[in-house]
Order: C-alpha cells, then structure tokens, then sequence
C-alpha cells in the first residue's frame, strides 16, 4: 500500500530535514500540551520549552500509568465476584 | 459493544499463548473497522492540524478497553496462581498490570507506530533476538506507514508560532534526544520521528489513562460492599 513514502525523504542525517518540517511538528506538539495549549500567547514559544513541557508531560503521564496501574493490581487482587460483574456490565454498555 | 465483547471472550489460556491471543483480536476487529484505521492512515499527511482523531473516539476507547480487560484477566490469572499476596508482591502486580496495559495499548495501535512495535517487541525479545525491528512478528498484515512529510504540502497556516533559529539548534537536538528516549523505541531515531512518535504517544498514554481511570472507578464501586445493586454509570 504506502509502506515506502517517506523513508526516501530523510535520507541522511539531519541537515536534509528542513526547519520548517520540525517546526511543524514541534508546533502540533504544542497543541497537545495542556499547559502550552490552553494560554496560546501571542508571542512564541520556544522550541526547548515544548520539547521540555513535553519530556514532563510524558513523565506525568507515565507516574499516572504506574499508580493507577498498582490501585488496579490491588483491587483486581481482592476481588472475585467482581471480575464476573465487570463483564456483565460491559455487555449490557 | 457487546458483539465485540463476545468476539473476544476465550477460555483463560497462559500468558506465553498471548501473542495468538493478540493475532485473534486483530482478525476479529478488522472486520470491524478496516476502513476508519486505512482513512486515518490516509488523512495524516493531509491532516489540517486537529490531533490525531482515532486516539480520541469513542470507539477506540472501548476497543482498548476490552482488550486492557482481557489482558488483565491473564495477568490475575497467572498472579492467582503464583505466591499469595502480600505487600512485597505489590509492585510486581503493579508492573504487571502496566506491562499488559501497555500491550493492550500497543496493539490497540495497530502496529502503526514505532512506539508500539517496541513495546510489542519487548515483550518477546527473547525469540526474536536476531531481528532488529520484528514488525511482522505479532502483528500480521501490518502496513509501516512512516507520515513525517506533513508539512510539505506548504500549508500557510499557524495558529502559534515556535522560534527555531540556528542558534537554539544544540538545544533543541539535546531536548529531542532527551525526548527520544521517554518514548519507547525511540532512542535512535532522527528527530521528525521522534517528535512525530511523541505526538502520537502523547495521546495514546491520555487514553490509556482516561480508560484505567474508568476502570478503578468501576472496580472500586464494586469491591465495597452492598452497592451490588446497579453498576454505577461510567
């Protein structure tokens, strides 16, 4: 199908990338911040401090995974019935 | 839902059946939607600079879901069966959850991304040492779409403006490296991918969590006592 497009496009190292192609993506990447998102000055942002809010961003994310991933472990641990009234649950959604 | 639900339902197998388990879901979800995951594929060049809608749709949400639960009725299984509970076991049943989580998540990307295929690949690197990026490994009939060139088209379009001279550009560079190595499988790539990866990785996780936020919700709902009478609405 398009298995092969773009691979041709970043051939060597980084001086075949051009600016405007990483600005691009540093600008969506933006928009998916919620901190940078939601107060849009009018004057710019930085491309270290996206790349900065986002590297937190990940992190944040990440320690949520973690403790939501241990109160699940917990309760899947001490429950039974439970798991049979989760599903029953789901079917009727 | 629930014909989706019921596609998936197997009897309880062992976590090493669990790629076959993965093979199943994919066939029985194509059916389902073949055409909104090729369209998504299709519209990320010509994408007008809204987020990537298939991490955000409902309909995602519930696929994740069942899977995430389907994962994490193996998980308990095979912790069920293990050493008895106690507080040193903790953290390893909280990883365990976070590694079935992250496959469910990682499947649920359709082996589309990088991050996904990493993860995937985690997981069964002992049998696949040898290869460098096993993409057909898990997940057949997966189409490797890389879409950096978005912005070829010269879409005049900004809603904010980001200044990228020359001179932040070692900056910049160590902040992508940095980045690079956050999200899974990424630690070697070029920077357009990365920041592409991270875009999409970034709403995956929001997913992930909003979907595991529900599900302790409901659970805990459950695990007190005597309010067994209705599910509580999600």
């Amino acid at each position: 199908m398009s298995g092969r497009i773009s691979r041709s496009r970043q051939v060597s190292g980084t001086s075949r990338i051009s600016e405007e192609q990483i600005n691009d993506l540093i600008i969506k990447l933006q928009q998916l911040l919620p901190e940078l998102r939601d107060s849009r000055r009018s004057d710019k942002v930085s491309a270290a401090r996206v790349l900065q809010e986002t590297c937190n961003y990940i992190r944040n994310l990440h320690r949520e995974v973690d403790d939501l991933s241990e109160r699940l472990s917990e309760l899947l641990a001490n429950t039974d019935t439970a798991q049979a009234a989760l599903i029953r649950s789901l079917l009727t959604l | 839902m629930a014909s989706l639900f019921s596609d998936n339902e197997q009897p309880p197998t062992n976590s090493n059946s669990s790629s076959t388990v993965l093979v199943r879901k994919k066939k029985s979800l194509s059916a389902s939607s073949p055409s909104s995951s090729r369209g998504n594929a299709a519209s990320l060049p010509t994408r007008d600079g809204d987020s990537h809608p298939r991490w955000r749709s409902e309909k995602q949400q519930r696929i994740y879901s069942a899977k995430l639960i389907q994962a994490l009725k193996q998980v308990r299984l095979s912790s069920s069966s293990s050493a008895t509970t106690s507080s040193p076991t903790a953290h390893k049943r909280g990883k365990a959850v976070r590694e079935a989580a992250d496959r469910a998540l990682a499947v649920s990307a359709r082996g589309r991304t990088l991050w996904s295929r990493a993860i995937l690949a985690n997981r069964i690197k002992l049998k696949f040492r040898k290869q460098k990026r096993p993409r057909q490994t898990v997940i057949p009939a997966v189409t490797t779409v890389v879409t950096t060139g978005a912005s070829s088209r010269g879409r005049k379009r900004r809603v904010s403006v980001v200044r990228l001279n020359k001179k932040s550009l070692p900056t910049v560079n160590r902040k992508v490296r940095s980045l690079g190595r956050l999200v899974p499988g990424c630690k070697k790539e070029s920077v357009p991918v990365i920041l592409e990866e991270a875009t999409d990785y970034i709403q995956a996780l929001e997913m992930q969590v909003r979907a595991m936020n529900s599900l302790v919700e409901l659970l805990s709902g459950y695990s007190t006592p005597g309010s067994d009478s209705a599910p509580p609405p999600i």
